[in-house]
């Protein structure tokens, strides 16, 4: 079986469709960029710190009485919602300086058990501010370590220009994955973090892949242009591209239909990213290393001068 | 050609098979059990073994197994009932040298366990828990030290007459002296104290301030938290909770994780409690240099005490809670330092009053400037005071608390005290109903997602899918059996990199199978093309693999808590499909096709 017919000769990467294409990148670049900074992110107390509840009720639970009942023991600035379930709440507070968290705890039971039933304390995290902003500083120098030693590493094993074209689609992929977390408003925790570097680390295996296939394909096809080279080599890629993108989806859907709701938001990064990830290795990388005029050149080893090998024994 | 050497098929053969080993031990399910630890951390003997053994069967009980494991005891029961029961008859008797925790262990057949296999750990968000982030208070530590080279000073100067005053001050010492002929001699006496130390003459030419060094301070903090790590081990050790972590985390911060513990309110009590006790002599005359009012807590009504500790909560060896004459008290055992003293200033004061002095730090907030801020507060309040009716030495009670204060004041004087106050920074549980189901979804997750992937690879490479579904799944296996060996614990997240992983382990086989088609669309035999296929797909799939490494690298490395149990379980992953998908599917090829003239192949 086959999902594309034998050899596909699409051409993605005329000047018209890659300016397009980086055009497009670039948009979507702009947007992410644009509602990160407007609307921001909905950071989870992981990096905010606070008071997290994921409460059990013994029917439906009645959102608005536990906001009122919250609202009249003094809390402020609450978020209640629906947790998967309709028996299961999620509570979130914002740290309550100078309290002790045991006599926070015990209340918070007593006024969630207010209207008579008795509830499930399913999870309950406080988190001071302190650790939850370190925690996003080590989170964003994840982010920063890896994609400079991913750039080292494809330096070395392939040559700058490329480099640059990884470096490029993997910041566009976490960008843009980032970007559709501030604009639908999914709450962004540890596990997205991990979900993005993730990302990272599937987009330029997808990238690399490519790169290899081109850089075969700079020997093999003597005389053809860039451009023709790497249209070729995608097009040889393209079915791998897909069916790995395809087996990838289908476990991460798995994973959000099934995994419950503490774990969707890290499934829906990863989702994104991998669409996002796919249509960027490519277009975006080599769309790029096109872009700063890679030739074969590029990749030939310079010849070592011939007098030092004649002095070896 | 395509035939793998015999040493080669044997190799994997053996890799194989042992994989399947250490995965082994996940497939029995948990039984209840009762499992000591010796608190002292020695290991338990046979001798000791049969001693619980009769203890439990005394109370009518048959245990289902019972063995020795890492010097503990493991004892396993049929039912809840039969756990509890001898859970309590033992903690009757042994809970002052013993940790016994009522907990689940592996219901392994004694081959398994006498190999040493062990099945994964799971995270606490898997089985419930608490988890709790200390930061220990290192101002605190450093300044508690310089109190006492403080008093040390005051001691030192008076004995050599020499008319001082000795202040504490921003991490300083100043010594004030009544002119300057007194500085040389001050300053040798401190010297003579200790050398080390960092002496400056003030401005006035009659004083000197003192400061530790660098080195001083550093070795100061490394003992206070080693100290909090001891004390805090003694004290979760009592909290009869299996498997318990306590752990040093960066230059200040320490994890404890109590797995199964469902209320953290007793627990926060007993971590942070800075309670310790100090006896002092009242000062009748109420004038003499150093004494000063100390309130009283409860009725107790407030007294001057003198300087001078007559012992302190570090002298305390044993402490027990219990009644006499009817009102809750604490039986004090003293080293034998502490008990020379004591027995010295009960010979020498009858009939006077003494006064023990509960001491404990809180932190509180308070607003400066507009700003909220952390404050350590100290609070010595007097629980008793008593007149001295006798000599006594290193046994005595106090009295003066309610039951449940005796209690816990007992358990942390037996514990032994904080080198520096702990504050609790970040503290999560997780009921054991929500670790039940996020088992129950990451392996349904698993299973859909694997199920998925495997019928589509089936129908989309035919035979060669087969032989990929094959690898995948011994990848799964290995993934288990490397968590197991390694003791890595599992977690959500880390369920989520398994599930990943079954995703992108086809990748490197989906390259193969494609380069394969390739190849034979260009012409290639079919024996050609297999073998080609692997050979030019592996420079993609090597590199493609060690990309993602790096990435999982970096996020083992920099990552915390759900980072981490993701990224153990990727590179694991990453590692084992290089294995399956290359090596493991190539043997299996060699075998099914290699080695005869075939028209075409089924991929």
């Amino acid at each position: 079986m086959r999902i594309i017919s034998k050899t596909t000769r699409i051409d993605f990467l005329s000047v018209k469709r890659r300016r397009i294409a980086l055009g497009l990148s670039l948009l979507l670049v702009i947007a992410s960029l644009g509602s990160l900074a407007t609307r921001g992110l909905d950071f989870g107390i992981d990096f905010t710190g606070g008071i997290l509840l994921e409460v059990g009720y013994p029917e439906a639970a009645n959102l608005d009485a536990i906001r009122s009942n919250l609202g009249a023991a003094g809390f402020t600035d609450v978020q209640v919602q629906r947790f998967g379930r309709d028996t299961d709440v999620l509570v979130r507070l914002p740290p309550q300086p100078g309290t002790d968290a045991d006599e926070v705890r015990t209340e918070l039971r007593q006024v969630l058990e207010a209207s008579g039933e008795s509830v499930d304390l399913r999870r309950v995290e406080f988190v001071s501010a302190q650790v939850g902003s370190e925690l996003a500083e080590r989170g964003a120098l994840a982010m920063v370590i890896a994609l400079m030693m991913i750039f080292m590493y494809v330096m070395i094993r392939f040559q700058w220009k490329f480099s640059a074209g990884a470096v490029a689609a993997l910041a566009h992929d976490a960008l843009v994955t980032v970007g559709f977390f501030s604009w639908f408003g999914l709450p962004f925790d540890l596990t997205v973090v991990a979900a993005v570097l993730a990302v990272i680390g599937y987009s330029l295996n997808d990238t690399v892949v490519a790169f290899d296939r081109i850089r075969e394909n700079f020997f093999a096809l003597r005389g053809a242009s860039s451009e023709e080279t790497m249209n070729t080599s995608i097009n040889e890629m393209l079915a791998r591209t897909l069916i790995t993108g395809l087996t990838t989806l289908l476990v991460l859907v798995a994973l959000l239909v099934l995994g419950g709701e503490s774990i969707a938001p890290f499934s829906i990064a990863l989702i994104v990213g991998i669409v996002v990830g796919t249509y960027s290795s490519i277009y975006t990388a080599s769309a790029t290393a096109l872009e700063l005029n890679v030739t074969a050149q590029d990749l030939i080893e310079p010849v070592k001068d011939p007098s030092l090998i004649d002095d070896l024994p | 050609m395509n035939k793998y050497p015999w040493w080669l098929n044997t190799l994997v053969l053996v890799i194989v098979a042992a994989g399947c080993l250490l995965a082994l031990p996940n497939i029995y399910g948990s039984v209840e059990a009762v499992q000591i630890a010796d608190n002292d951390g020695s290991a338990f003997e046979e001798a000791k073994l049969a001693e619980f053994v009769r203890v439990v069967e005394g109370a009518g009980i048959t245990p289902e197994d019972s063995y020795l494991q890492d010097g503990r005891v493991v004892i396993r029961f049929d039912s809840t009932e039969d756990q509890e029961l001898a859970g309590q008859r033992l903690r009757e008797q042994y809970s002052r040298d013993a940790n016994i925790a009522t907990t689940l262990t592996p219901k392994l057949p004694n081959w398994v366990r006498n190999l040493g296999l062990s099945p994964m750990s799971l995270g606490l968000d898997l089985r419930g828990g608490v988890y709790v982030l200390l930061e220990v208070d290192m101002v605190t530590a450093v300044e508690s030290r310089l109190a006492l080279y403080q008093q040390d000073f005051a001691d030192r100067l008076r004995e050599a007459r020499i008319r001082h005053r000795v202040d504490l001050n921003d991490q300083q010492i100043t010594i004030r002296l009544t002119g300057s002929d007194d500085v040389e001699a001050a300053r040798e006496i401190i010297q003579r104290a200790d050398p080390d130390l960092y002496v400056e003459e003030g401005a006035d030419g009659k004083s000197l301030s003192v400061r530790m060094t660098e080195a001083q301070i550093q070795a100061r903090q490394d003992f206070a938290i080693d100290q909090n790590l001891t004390t805090l081990r003694n004290r979760v050790n009592q909290l009869g909770v299996a498997e318990p972590l306590v752990q040093r985390q960066g230059v200040d911060r320490i994890v404890v994780q109590l797995p199964g513990v469902q209320d953290p309110n007793q627990l926060n009590k007993i971590l942070t409690a800075t309670a310790t006790l100090e006896f002092r002599l009242v000062d009748l005359s109420g004038d003499e240099p150093g004494s000063r009012q100390y309130p009283g807590r409860g009725g107790e009504s407030p007294q001057v005490l003198k300087r001078r500790v007559v012992a302190s909560g570090d002298q305390i060896i044993d402490a027990e809670s219990g009644f006499s004459e009817g009102q809750p008290a604490v039986f004090i055992t003293l080293d034998s330092a502490g008990g020379e003293r004591m027995l010295e200033t009960t010979m020498n004061n009858l009939n006077k009053p003494m006064s023990t002095v509960f001491i404990e730090t809180r932190r509180e907030t308070v607003m400066r400037n507009g700003v909220e801020e952390q404050r350590t507060v100290k609070i010595e309040e007097i629980i008793n005071t008593a007149t001295i009716r006798g000599v006594f030495k290193n046994s005595f009670q106090i009295t003066g608390l309610t039951p449940m204060e005796a209690r816990d004041l007992a358990l942390l004087l037996r514990a032994g005290a904080l080198a520096a106050p702990v504050y609790k920074i970040d503290e999560r549980t997780i009921g054991p109903s929500l670790g039940q189901d996020n088992i129950d979804r990451g392996f349904n997750a698993i299973k859909i997602g694997f199920l998925a992937v495997i019928v589509f690879m089936a129908i989309y490479y035919k035979a060669f899918g087969l032989i990929a579904n094959v690898a995948l799944f011994s990848n799964l296996v290995f993934i288990v059996a490397m968590l197991s060996f390694l003791q890595a614990s599992l977690t959500l997240p880390g369920i989520a990199g398994i599930v990943l992983t079954v995703g992108m382990a086809v990748d490197a086989n989906v390259l193969i199978f494609e380069r394969i088609r390739e190849e034979i669309s260009s012409g290639a035999s079919p024996q050609n093309a297999i073998n080609s296929g692997y050979e030019k797909a592996l420079s993609s799939i090597t590199d493609a693999n060690i990309t993602t490494l790096i990435a999982a690298i970096v996020l083992f490395g920099v990552g915390t808590g759900p980072i981490k149990g993701f990224a153990i379980t990727l590179m694991l992953g990453i590692i084992t499909s290089m294995f399956t998908a290359i090596v493991g599917t190539r043997a299996i090829v060699n075998l099914v096709f290699g080695g005869r003239k075939l028209q075409s192949i089924p991929v």
